[in-house]
Formats: structure tokens, sequence, C-alpha cells
């Protein structure tokens, strides 16, 4: 595994995206996700909602980092935060 | 659909499958991830950076710069390549040993490997020895890739629309085939003009077809890499660099592993969400289509 060179920042991150997508898999068996339409334009499951907010919170992350001289935290807090709301609303 | 019983376990037939994805992609992925965010020598000697590629990726001139003329290119050939595309698939033959030949014809330059269609060029243009060089610096007008930036881009230009119209027609020559006769005779005995013909049953019955064609298309496009690398070496100055060139230069010219796999990311990131985009684009048109059906 050497050869991954990983960090343990990176090693949470894919942590954290393996959680979530066994969550999923698991809220799925559970309770099956209904397709429906909330604020976003188009009609989404869970699972689109959360590679939606994934993807635009990747973006932010970006947008933050790159162009401001805010905190890479608070583009995590909100970015949280929008995925809180996407995925309740969306 | 709902009344159907549902059995999960066929998922677990996609298993070797996604084994092999594991190995092939996501594993290397997850580790460009890693190399993104350190500065590595090697597996003991490397350093924590944090954002600092990303910032400096982002920052670059040079890289934001490829990236605009990646868009700019992208579009201005699909903005040729689709209504030049559909206007030969109505133009083909459509039966008999004529169809065929054409067919044939029409597909031959699908079948040259980029790195040979650079070559081809590449000599095409030469003002010596290529036949079209060479005319066009006997008609009086001093045509040079490798001094004029103009010309090195309308010859890309038309390069690519010469590799790649055919795909676009073909894809358009089978939509246009599968309309059944009965709506070309309904237009007729309405004498519908060949416009309202076009407008109104060919074109509507192409945009799943087209759909298609511009996103293999833009996503071909946007990793262009071997004909503009033969034909102009991403030439004069950096005027014909596009991303994965700039990408390629710096990750095995220069070695930059770090910066490298920021800039892939992101790179990723791009195609991921354009094509995201247009996926949910072609769904809800065939979701809007069934419901207006039905």
């Amino acid at each position: 595994m050497s050869w991954m060179v990983w960090t343990l920042p990176t090693a949470i991150f894919f942590a954290t995206i393996a959680a979530m997508l066994a969550g999923m898999t698991a809220w799925e068996v559970v309770s099956p996700s209904v397709e429906r339409k909330g604020f976003l334009p188009i009609a989404t499951t869970r699972g689109d909602r959360l590679f939606i907010g994934l993807l635009s919170a990747a973006y932010l992350h970006l947008v933050v980092v790159g162009f401001t001289p805010l905190s890479i935290w608070l583009a995590l807090g909100v970015s949280v935060l929008w995925m809180l709301v996407l995925m309740r609303w969306g | 659909m709902n009344d159907k019983v549902r059995n999960n376990k066929a998922w677990w037939l996609i298993l070797p499958m996604l084994l092999l994805v594991a190995f092939s992609a996501i594993i290397p992925l997850m580790t460009v991830v890693n190399y993104s965010v350190q500065d590595v020598f090697d597996a003991q000697t490397r350093y924590f950076t944090g954002t600092e590629w990303f910032v400096q990726m982002l920052n670059d001139p040079a890289l934001q710069s490829a990236l605009g003329r990646q868009f700019v290119f992208s579009l201005t050939i699909l903005a040729i390549e689709v209504p030049l595309g559909i206007g030969i698939a109505l133009l083909m033959p459509k039966k008999g040993w004529q169809a065929s030949a054409v067919l044939i014809l029409v597909t031959l330059p699908l079948l040259i490997p980029w790195n040979v269609v650079g070559s081809i060029w590449q000599i095409f243009t030469r003002g010596d020895i290529g036949l079209m060089g060479w005319s066009l610096r006997e008609l009086g007008y001093s045509y040079n890739i490798t001094r004029s930036p103009l010309d090195a881009w309308i010859t890309i230009i038309i390069m690519d629309v010469w590799h790649w119209t055919p795909l676009i027609a073909l894809l358009c020559y089978s939509g246009l085939r599968a309309i059944p006769e009965a709506y070309y005779q309904a237009a007729r005995i309405d004498r519908a003009s060949r416009w309202a013909i076009f407008r109104y049953i060919q074109l509507p019955k192409l945009t799943n077809v087209l759909v298609i064609g511009i996103l293999l298309r833009f996503m071909h496009s946007f990793m262009i890499y071997a004909e503009p690398f033969v034909l102009t070496g991403g030439g004069p100055g950096s005027s014909t660099t596009f991303l994965s060139q700039a990408l390629a230069i710096m990750a095995t010219a220069q070695f930059d592993v770090g910066p490298s796999a920021a800039f892939s990311l992101i790179y990723f990131l791009i195609i991921l969400l354009v094509s995201w985009v247009f996926y949910t684009a072609i769904m809800n048109m065939q979701k809007d289509k069934k419901e207006r059906g039905a």
C-alpha cells in the first residue's frame, strides 16, 4: 500500500465517501428511495441528490481554495449544510 | 414498473466488473488524490502540502488559457460538425449500391488512428511537399502553421471536422433510416415543404442520436491530444496547446506529479460535470417524451 502514498486527510476523505455509500445502500434497503421533485429543476432520487451535493461541494472547495483567502474549513462547513438542505428539500 | 417483484440479487453479477474497475480506475484515482496533496519524491520522502498545488494550478495563467482554448475549440468543432453532419446524412443515398459505397467513403476517416491523422495533415500542410500547403502558397497566401497561430487553428479545426464529422453523419443517417415512410407520405399529402419536413419530422426524430453524438464529440474533443500534438506540437508558442497536452508536459516531461495530480482532478471534475449535465438532459428529454406520449 505504500505506493499509494496515503495521508491522513485523504484517508479520512475516502473513508467518509465509503461510509456515505455504505450508509446510502443500507438506507435504500431499509426504505427504497422514491423519485421526487424538490427545489431542484429536475426530479431526483436520494442517490442523485448525494451526487449533486458531492459535485457541487467539490466545486465550492475549488473556488474557495483557489480564488478566495477564506479557510477550506468554511467551504467544508457550507458544503455539509448544503448537503443536508439538498438531501431534505432538493 | 411497480407491480414487478424487486430482486436485487442480480447486483452480485456486476462484482467481477466492479473489481476490475477498482483495479484499473478507482485505486489509481485514489492514488492521484493522494499525490495531489503532497510533494512526493519517493514513497519514503514526501511532504504534505495540503491545498498548495490546487491553489497553484487554479491560478496558473498557462493552464487557464489552455482551458479557455479547449472550450473555444470544442464549441467551434461542435458548431461546425453537427450541422454539417446532419447535412451530409440528408444528402446520402438511401438504397442500392450507391448507399453502401457512400457509407464506406464517409466512414473512412473514422478508421484512421489519431496520430496518423496528425501525420497525414502535417505532411498535407507542409509548404514544400504538402499538397495543400504548396497549393495555398502557389495561390499567393503565405500559409504556415508553424508561424501563424490563425493558420494553425484553422488547420486543426479543419482536421477535426474531416476526422469526426462522419461520426455525426453516420449517427444521423441511422436516425433518418429509422423514420417510418408513413410520416413522409403524410407530409406529402399535406404538401409540406422540404424545410417543414426537416423541421417537424426529421429533426425531432434525430434528437436522441444528436444528443449522443454531441456528448461523444464534446467529451472526445475536450480530451484531444494526439492530433494537435503531431500536427503543431501545441505551437506556434502555446497557441494550440490544449488541456491534455499542457497536463502531459507537466506530468511526464517535468515530472511534477503533485501539481499534475491536482490539475488532473480539476480536469476530471470539469468532465464529470459536463457529462452529468448532458446525461441528465438526455434522460429528462426522454422522460418528457414518454409523459407526453402517455
